[in-house]
């Protein structure tokens, strides 16, 4: 014991500062790194033909090639527009639906098979009869992302209501707030938890519904390019069109964590 | 069982009148309160002691008027309750401080409400005196997440007396502390009481906290809860931690202890009863 207190007692950060920091770039790319050497991995193991599965700087010069000389950014907004409309308008439906099913038990056990029926159905089941409905049109293509980013949300929003405690509307009562004021000034509050998981929700099916929604005849957007790239069985630009999808997507969702914890700073997490 | 009549002395403000509570469940009806009658008087603190599922919890509810007797009436002031209301502050033992608000916002809550409105300036005031009374200074500004258990007692305690209640109704408020904390708080709320005075009511598993506390103790008994008896606590107030060290209220205790543990093992057994009847 008076041997090992002689010793200098090591520092916390055994490397210094700039230690520090090259552990959290490495902590960062780590995961990126270890991917792309799968993926040169699979692509010299011989297990599929060597054309057929493009290395990752092909992938990123045709990345390159379409974002200066194509029209790459416009795709990408595009995309990026109809899912923002989708989930801004899905959500918008799904919180007050999702409330009002998780606030009243009987609406719920009354509406609740028609929700789980919707739910079950896969949005690409519905592009036929969106087409004949609502055309080809930028409506179509949102219609189907907000379809899937409201049926998404909607159960997230009311199973967290359904299960805020009474305890608080309790605590309130006997502080002499009147309902309208237990709905301002706890209910609320408890729900925007919620409403931003939903949010969250509703962003990874949105994403993930885009390529389906602009199989209907898409002219623009990410899930086009990909599109065509196949009938021309152009990998590259398959690979990078997911590519840039998965990377949005995650952007997206960094941005909502990062607005959740900012206007959540009250709640006890376990991270 | 002694009739609460006798005990109205003075000033009598609530009133159980003949209670009865059943409870509809799956399993059929569970009766947690049998004819219960008794009073409590103005400024007294009741506690009520008895076994777990008795009905203690039932009877408090129907005071803060979050529920109705099947049959009787509880009155407030010689009126039936009909719901909650801010003469009638509550304490929970899970706290139930509102994770979302600051410290001060938690206590300012009830003064924002138009029930109690006051002027801003009043409204700190209140603030800044019970934040100090509580000793949550530091922590004015912080969420209940960085509070210990007893701090976000204290900040309930602080809420609940913000918009001074008549009454303050305790549902085992210090079950969740530990032996230290809970019997600093019992300190804390004599002190606060002996400040400004009110009616209360307070449910305990502790024969000693109720001693501590309390004016009168009722005990009550196994399903369906009866009072199986008042004890009138014969110490004065205030009082001090002295008090507990001393022989008079070693031999209380263990006299109503000895009575409490009665009912205990009578719950005991009939849920035993139960569980053997159940399953045949």
């Amino acid at each position: 014991m008076g041997a090992e207190s002689s010793t200098p007692r090591p520092s916390r950060r055994p490397f210094g500062r700039a230690g520090a920091t090259a552990l959290r770039i490495a902590h960062f790319l780590g995961p990126w790194a270890l991917i792309l050497a799968l993926w040169y991995g699979v692509r010299y193991s011989g297990f599929f033909e060597a054309s057929l599965i493009p290395t990752p700087v092909q992938v990123a010069s045709r990345l390159w090639e379409m974002l200066i000389g194509g029209d790459l950014a416009w795709d990408m907004y595009m995309s990026t527009q109809r899912v923002f409309l989708g989930v801004i308008l899905g959500t918008a439906c799904a919180v007050p639906v999702g409330f009002l099913l998780g606030w009243y038990k009987g609406l719920r056990s009354f509406m609740d098979p028609l929700i789980n029926f919707f739910r079950a159905l896969p949005p690409i089941a519905l592009i036929p009869l969106v087409i004949v409905y609502f055309g080809i049109g930028e409506s179509a293509k949102v219609i189907i992302l907000f379809y899937a980013a409201f049926f998404a949300s909607v159960i997230v929003m009311y199973e967290g209501i359904s299960q805020i405690s009474p305890l608080y509307i309790r605590v309130a009562q006997t502080l002499g707030a009147s309902d309208s004021e237990i709905f301002r000034k706890v209910i609320i509050p408890l729900a925007v938890p919620h409403a931003l998981t939903a949010l969250r929700v509703a962003l990874g099916v949105a994403w993930a519904t885009l390529v389906a929604a602009e199989l209907v005849a898409a002219q623009q957007g990410l899930g086009a390019v990909i599109q065509d790239a196949s009938a021309y069985f152009q990998l590259d630009t398959i690979y990078m069109g997911i590519i840039c999808i998965g990377f949005i997507a995650l952007a997206m969702d960094v941005a909502l964590r990062r607005l959740t914890r900012r206007a959540l700073v009250w709640q006890e997490r376990n991270d | 069982m002694i009739e609460g009549a006798a005990m109205s002395q003075h000033n009598e403000r609530i009133r159980f009148e003949n209670v009865s509570k059943v409870f509809d469940t799956d399993n059929g009806s569970i009766q947690v309160a049998e004819d219960v009658s008794f009073g409590v008087g103005d400024g007294e603190f009741v506690s009520l002691v008895g076994p777990s599922g008795c009905g203690k919890t039932t009877m408090l509810n129907m005071v803060a008027g979050f529920m109705q007797p099947t049959t009787g009436s509880v009155l407030l002031d010689g009126n039936p309750i009909q719901g909650p209301g801010s003469e009638r502050g509550m304490m929970f033992q899970d706290y139930g401080v509102f994770p979302w608000l600051s410290v001060e916002d938690n206590i300012a809550f009830g003064l924002r409400l138009r029930a109690n409105r006051v002027s801003e300036a009043r409204r700190k005031e209140i603030v800044d005196h019970f934040v100090e009374l509580m000793g949550l200074t530091e922590f004015r500004r912080a969420y209940p997440k960085t509070l210990s258990g007893g701090m976000r007692q204290r900040l309930a305690l602080a809420r609940s007396y913000a918009v001074n209640p008549e009454f303050l109704l305790m549902d085992e408020p210090f079950g969740a502390l530990d032996a230290q904390t809970r019997t600093a708080m019992q300190d804390l709320l004599l002190n606060v009481m002996g400040e400004v005075r009110k009616t209360v009511m307070l449910i305990t598993h502790s024969v000693e906290e109720a001693l501590y506390l309390s004016s009168r103790i009722l005990v009550i008994s196994a399903r369906p809860s009866r009072i199986r008896r008042i004890i009138e606590v014969p110490f004065g107030f205030p009082r001090t931690a002295e008090l507990r060290d001393s022989a008079a209220f070693a031999d209380l205790r263990s006299e109503v202890r000895e009575l409490v543990m009665q009912e205990y093992a009578a719950q005991e057994s009939q849920a035993r009863q139960k569980q053997t009847t159940g399953q045949a």
